[in-house]
């Protein structure tokens, strides 16, 4: 029978939701590195037991974290415990050294992006956003960073080498931070095409390579951001997520900081899809396992009122790829609800009837087996949530 | 042996109790223990300094002796009280954030 386990990032820690297909009984692990602050963890699609995880502090900096046994126990990667240093003295492995690539075989080696008050600014490695597993290689993952730039591991996690034309191609030096730093958020890699890849940053915009990561182009034409000094600009825009249905790689569907908008050509254009949303602010937007039409949102109120619209927590469901929207509300509170639902914490699995899953600012992880219809809290209380994936287990 | 005593938070990182206890060879600096601290728990490297400046993190303080070293060369001699084993060196997490 089938399994789900589902992999949430808060504050203060990470948890570890597993239930049987019906989704409906789950018991949780956790805390995983308690006191930390857990951006993201992702399991390989190549071997589910391999999941990586983001683990960072304002004081102590950044760590990769690594499980091979589903979540029960976690290494370093690199430097595993009990092992010191390889011969010679030298470290195994240096599983959080993020060195920004200044070589010069990138061609144009950036140094500066544009800060707050528009002065040029050194690039400044913070921590880890967004990891993403390769779809073929359990080995191989890619993790979006702040200050924003796109890394790779080939070796499991143990070390990470920049893919540097993402921040040599031109524009860098007018990206710029949004009020939560300026981070690479969204990795999504093309299953049907693997030298294809987009990326999303905190504000500098979408981009897509299509040659593994050698060059890469702006995809943010149609993007529309008032908040701009030129609202249609190539860079600039505030893209808060996109998500991808794997059985239709060229469309797209994106949370922007203001609009929710859709692409059908691969980014290359896109239009807005908001509709009758009552609110078209949010962080999430992801699409059914099974119907690539059929995407949900979380209306926030605004971008200074980060909290559902209302006081009622409602996920928004267009079952036409946009434009007419329905509240989905069953199960979540309709009064007195104040939290916020964050950019990477929605997942959905991949069993039928797909599930949908989401965690909150006020520590909720709510979970709907029936494709968005009803919805219960299989965790609460937890520390802020920063991140949900779910994993589909055979 | 030198002594040093880390942050809750790194001493569950490298898997050790409240006080590590190394060799080092002299001279007996701060950036000679940590040269070493780091060998033998590489797991912190980049936690307590910068991998490539090797400059301490914003948050983190040092203390040897109940004076703050955290602004002196990193070169500097320490004590001979840390040197003997008779005082720890003592690395601080900020109290601050949340």
């Amino acid at each position: 029978m089938s399994k789900v386990r589902v992999l949430a990032g808060t504050r203060k820690g990470a948890f570890i939701l597993t239930s049987d297909g019906k989704r409906e009984k789950w018991d949780v692990s956790g805390p995983h590195f308690a006191g930390w602050e857990m951006y993201h963890l992702k399991g390989s699609p190549v071997d589910p037991n391999r999941i990586y995880a983001s683990q960072t502090s304002g004081w102590f900096g950044q760590i990769i974290q690594r499980s091979d046994d589903g979540g029960k126990t976690w290494h370093q990667p690199g430097t595993p415990p009990g092992e010191t240093t390889g011969p010679g003295g030298t470290p195994k492995g240096e599983s959080n050294k993020f060195k920004y690539d200044a070589s010069p075989e990138t061609g144009k080696p950036l140094t500066t992006h544009q800060w707050y008050d528009g002065t040029q600014h050194p690039w400044e490695f913070k921590r880890v956003w967004h990891i993403e597993p390769s779809l073929t290689d359990a080995d191989t993952v890619y993790a979006g960073v702040e200050d924003a730039a796109l890394f790779r591991s080939t070796d499991g996690g143990k070390n990470w080498s920049e893919l540097s034309g993402l921040r040599g191609h031109g524009t860098g030096p007018k990206w710029q931070p949004g009020a939560g730093g300026m981070c690479l958020h969204t990795i999504i890699l093309d299953p049907k095409d693997p030298k294809r890849v987009y990326i999303a940053i905190s504000a500098a915009g979408a981009f897509r390579t299509d040659d593994g990561g050698k060059t890469w182009k702006p995809i943010n034409q149609g993007l529309r951001s008032q908040y701009i000094p030129d609202p249609t600009a190539e860079i600039g825009h505030c893209v808060h997520h996109i998500a991808m249905n794997p059985s239709r790689p060229g469309v797209l569907f994106m949370q922007k900081h203001w609009d929710v908008m859709r692409s059908d050509d691969a980014g290359d254009n896109w239009r807005e899809v908001s509709g009758n949303l009552p609110t078209d602010f949010g962080f999430v937007i992801d699409v059914h396992a099974h119907e690539p039409e059929t995407i949900y949102v979380v209306p926030i109120k605004s971008d200074g009122e980060h909290y559902v619209h209302e006081g009622k927590l409602r996920v928004y469901r267009s079952r036409t790829g946009g434009n007419e929207w329905e509240p989905l509300t069953k199960g979540l509170p309709q009064e007195n609800c104040y939290v916020n639902v964050l950019r990477d914490a929605m997942a959905v699995d991949s069993l039928d009837k797909c599930g949908i899953y989401f965690g909150t600012t006020g520590g909720q992880v709510y979970a709907s087996n029936d494709a968005g219809d009803s919805w219960n809290p299989i965790v609460r209380d937890l520390p802020a949530v920063l991140s949900v994936e779910v994993q589909t287990l055979a | 042996m030198i002594r040093v005593i880390l942050p809750p938070h790194l001493r569950t990182l490298a898997h050790v109790g409240s006080e590590v206890t190394l060799e080092v060879a002299a001279p007996i600096t701060i950036a000679s223990i940590l040269d070493a601290l780091e060998d033998h728990y590489p797991m912190l490297r980049g936690t307590i300094r910068d991998h490539d400046t090797l400059q301490r993190r914003a948050f983190l303080r040092f203390f040897a002796c109940e004076e703050d070293w955290s602004h002196e060369p990193a070169d500097k001699i320490l004590p001979e009280t840390v040197a003997s084993g008779k005082e720890p060196l003592v690395v601080v997490g900020a109290i601050a954030g949340g």
